[in-house]
């Protein structure tokens, strides 16, 4: 028999191994998965990790790495924030589709107009709607007690109506010939949102990401209110002590995240996606949530997650084209590697011992 | 049935017990005895090793070395269920109740073949009225006082036919009036010829009840005597090796008054919690006033309100004159009113932080550890040294955290954190719970020295010996309600016990 025993202190080797070990059991399982579907796991393992990087068509599909990874790390970042409070943003999906909203909002309402300071605007936009699509759920718990996991998860449903209604409704491109969707923001200088260095898939979206990196890890080991968090998280009552309002740190995380998540979608929006679409929200708000988890709440690990997790989908779409492997199966390896990490966290928190035979 | 303390009728034996944990020796060759109709102290400062012996007398913790036997049979319970079926029972320092069900359904839980419920109450209501212990089997474990759950695991105990209870710490949350009551209880048990293990440190209880006393040190026995033939002062220098430091309450003089509490009445923040009513205090510089009572009678809302996390309308909270009913945590530390919770891991300190990071919680701004909203992590850590090293906490340094330390060092921690800022009012709630006999000087001594440097120190405490050591003035918080302070000089612990218990409508014990 063997059984778990609690370790007094959390094992600092166990908090890096575990998202190692985790990619490495969600290769296994994977392969096996594919191989019991009839295809070549090693083939598919590689086709994934490897070739998106380094194999035939790495040329088209390495920029895109940044143009995956920078939205799931500029979410990551700030749902990070809030996690380490024990305030769980599930929704960051409908911030990012709704700050892509207001972002593309401001665009449309310009358009035809040039000017330095469209772009500038449309980002504070999508920042701002975000924020205030975050503040929904922030003001429920705070004044009616609702649980912001369950509120902010289907304002995602709300949020995605909405954009169904924006593109077949005030939004639809007037010179759109009837389909669906805004007039195309690549094709609005002032409004788009293209690669700084071509052929990189560095957009603005990848700098901003690279600066919220930074200013989170600012935030959480450097400034006191990153203190507050940390300590709301693992001691609420210490946190209150401290002089912490628990009403204020909800507001200020799905505020701070939702913001985030917001800015996001307004780069996505004028960058790769280039319009409003009656699906727009690519599940970017979702993976972010693994991608906060597997880079263990810090900064600098989310960096890396939010790389690995843009490797996934862009191996997975691979994999979809060269070896005809379904496109769930991307969702399937994502949701594995979530699993695993939690899974394994356990090891840093219990060791596991042998029960001698009583 | 035969009583006394003779060694032909031993009826628990422990021969050179050891354990060994990673890094200590908790128990290292033990050996004591214990007669049939016995109360039997087990004495010794916490960490001692009382609690690991207890466990493997109970099959919680397995002795690496040596044996036990129960009534001439080898004892060696492999887990409680077989402790229990050896005659071994015991009553933990926490209870382990539930709050929604009666009293009658938590005894059922505790059993293996619980009866009906009708017999069940029958038998829970003979059992109290057999050993004078008031207790009804229908009521809500919820509206139960400390004394009376603790009469519900004692029941619940006493239902096995014990031949051997174990009682840890058992006074420590009741009453003197209560206390008394348990004695009785006790004695009329041994007079039975059960033997009773009681573990305590409380010096003048176990000379006033206990017929042997086994004092341990560091894990191994120290010495073995008769309580009564001895004084308390002697007995706490077995326990602690040395001459006890006594307190030096000179040199105090009531200055001007820094605190005052005008009828303060506060909701009870939860379903659990205490309303504060109508409380009114004074506190001068230089002073320091006790404020007794049982824990769940307002006294972590009264520190709440004192310390900010609780606010409270105009007009009622003043530091100097100054009104701070609306102020919170921080800005009441920046005027001067500090605070110093109960709850070590969780409320005073955050258990996975290190004892520098613990400092930013309460000394950012007094001791310029946050500027503009940025941590200075050199300070922090160079303010956690400072307390390290003036207050004696044992640890290997301030990168440490804090749910490493033991509770007196943590507490030595949390007290000296507060007392370096040098505040104009500390309030501070059970300074020394759970805390060795050394720590708990040092603290006392320590909140003495700030009073005697001016400041105004409030102590909300059970402990009675500690508040009439402590303080000038006592005040009983009862139900949320505050009594008149009276001077302590010339306090009977009666007098206390009847403040304290008074408004309870205390049972009469029927014996």
């Amino acid at each position: 028999m063997i059984h778990l025993v609690p370790r007094s202190q959390s094992s600092l080797a166990w908090q890096f191994a575990t998202p190692l070990l985790a990619v490495l059991a969600t290769m296994l399982t994977g392969g096996l998965l594919f191989w019991v579907m009839g295809h070549d796991p090693v083939a598919a393992i590689r086709t994934i990790f490897w070739d998106p990087l380094f194999g035939p068509a790495s040329s088209y599909s390495r920029p895109q790495l940044l143009v995956k990874a920078a939205p799931l790390i500029l979410i990551a970042s700030g749902l990070a924030i809030g996690f380490r409070a024990g305030i769980w943003n599930i929704g960051a999906e409908g911030q990012y589709i709704i700050g892509g909203i207001t972002g593309a909002a401001v665009a449309l309402a310009a358009y035809p107009a040039e000017g330095m300071w469209i772009f500038p605007a449309m980002v504070l936009a999508g920042a701002l709607g975000g924020w205030a699509w975050g503040m929904v759920p922030a003001m429920l718990r705070n004044w009616c007690g609702a649980s912001e996991i369950l509120v902010s998860l289907m304002l995602v449903y709300v949020a995605q109506r909405v954009a169904a209604w924006m593109a077949f409704g005030p939004m639809k491109n007037p010179e759109g010939m009837g389909f669906p969707g805004s007039r195309n923001l690549q094709q609005y200088p002032p409004a788009s949102n293209p690669d700084l260095i071509a052929g990189t898939g560095a957009h603005w979206g990848v700098v901003a990401a690279a600066l919220a990196v930074l200013a989170a890890w600012f935030l959480m080991s450097r400034h006191i209110r990153g203190f507050h968090i940390r300590a709301a998280g693992i001691a609420p009552r210490a946190a209150r002590f401290a002089g912490v309002r628990p009403a204020t740190l909800v507001a200020f995380c799905l505020g701070v995240s939702g913001a985030l998540a917001g800015m996001a979608g307004l780069f996505e929006v004028a960058g790769p996606a280039g319009q409003i679409s009656p699906g727009f929200g690519s599940g970017y708000g979702f993976t972010a949530i693994i991608v906060a988890f597997l880079g263990r709440l810090h900064p600098l690990g989310i960096l890396l997650a939010g790389l690995l997790l843009a490797l996934t989908y862009i191996g997975g779409e691979l994999a979809q084209l060269m070896m005809q492997l379904p496109a769930a199966s991307v969702q399937v390896f994502q949701g594995m590697l979530l699993f695993f990490l939690l899974g394994f966290d356990l090891l840093t928190r219990y060791r596991i011992a042998r029960r001698v035979a009583a | 049935m035969t009583k006394g303390t003779n060694l032909t009728a031993s009826l628990f034996r422990a021969e050179g017990i050891g354990k060994t944990y990673p890094g200590v020796r908790a128990n290292d060759d033990v050996s004591f005895q214990v007669a049939e109709g016995e109360i039997h102290a087990l004495l010794g400062e916490n960490g001692a090793g009382k609690s690991t012996l207890v466990k493997m007398i109970y099959g919680l913790v397995r002795p690496d070395e040596g044996q036990m036997s129960l009534n001439g049979r080898p004892h060696a319970p492999a887990d409680p269920r077989a402790a229990r079926a050896a005659g071994v029972a015991m009553v933990f320092q926490h209870f382990s109740l539930f709050d929604a069900l009666s009293v009658a359904e938590n005894i059922a839980l505790g059993m293996e073949n619980p009866p009906p419920r009708r017999a069940l109450a029958a038998r829970i209501a003979r059992v109290s009225q057999e050993y004078g212990l008031p207790l009804n089997p229908a009521r809500r474990v919820a509206m139960l006082s400390a004394g009376e759950r603790q009469r519900v695991e004692i029941i619940r105990c006493l239902l096995q036919d014990p031949r051997l209870l174990i009682m840890d710490e058992p006074t420590s949350v009741l009453t003197p009036q209560e206390a008394e009551l348990l004695f009785a209880t006790l004695r009329k048990l041994a007079d039975q010829g059960t033997a009773i293990l009681y573990i305590s440190h409380k010096l003048e209880e176990i000379r006033a009840h206990c017929d042997r006393a086994t004092i341990l040190r560091h894990g191994r026995v120290v010495d073995s005597c008769d309580p009564r033939a001895h004084s308390a002062r002697e007995l706490a220098a077995m326990m602690v090796g040395g001459q006890m430091r006594l307190v030096d309450r000179t040199g105090r003089q009531a200055g001007e008054v820094l605190l005052e509490l005008r009828d303060l009445s506060l909701p009870a923040p939860d379903a659990e919690g205490t309303a504060l009513k109508s409380v009114s205090l004074t506190l001068r510089a230089g002073e320091i006033l006790g404020i007794g009572g049982v824990a769940g009678n307002g006294q972590e809302e009264l520190l709440a309100a004192l310390s900010g996390e609780l606010r409270s309308p105009p007009g009622t909270i003043a530091l100097e004159g100054r009104d701070l009913g609306g102020t919170g945590p921080q800005g009441r530390r920046a005027a001067g009113l500090l605070a110093a919770p109960e709850d070590r891991l969780g409320h005073a300190a955050v258990p996975d932080f290190s004892l520098a990071e613990n400092t930013l919680l309460t000394a950012g701004s007094r001791k310029g550890l946050v500027r503009g909203g940025l941590i200075d992590h050199r300070a922090a850590r160079a303010y956690a040294e400072q307390v390290i090293h003036a207050f004696d906490v044992r640890t290997p340094g301030p990168g440490t955290a804090a749910r490493a330390l033991s509770g007196g060092n943590l507490q030595k921690f949390v007290i000296g954190r507060e007392v370096l800022q040098a505040p104009r009012v500390l309030v501070v709630n059970q300074p020394t719970w759970g805390v060795d006999a050394g720590a708990a000087s040092a603290v006392r001594q320590s909140l003495l020295d700030l009073a005697r440097s001016g400041a105004g120190v409030v102590v909300i405490s059970q402990d009675l010996d500690e508040l009439l050591e402590l303080s000038d003035r006592f005040c009983a918080l009862n139900e949320g309600r505050l009594s008149e302070p009276r001077p302590t000089e010339g306090l009977s612990l009666d007098e206390i016990g009847l403040m304290l218990g008074g408004a309870h409508g205390m049972e009469v014990a029927h014996i």
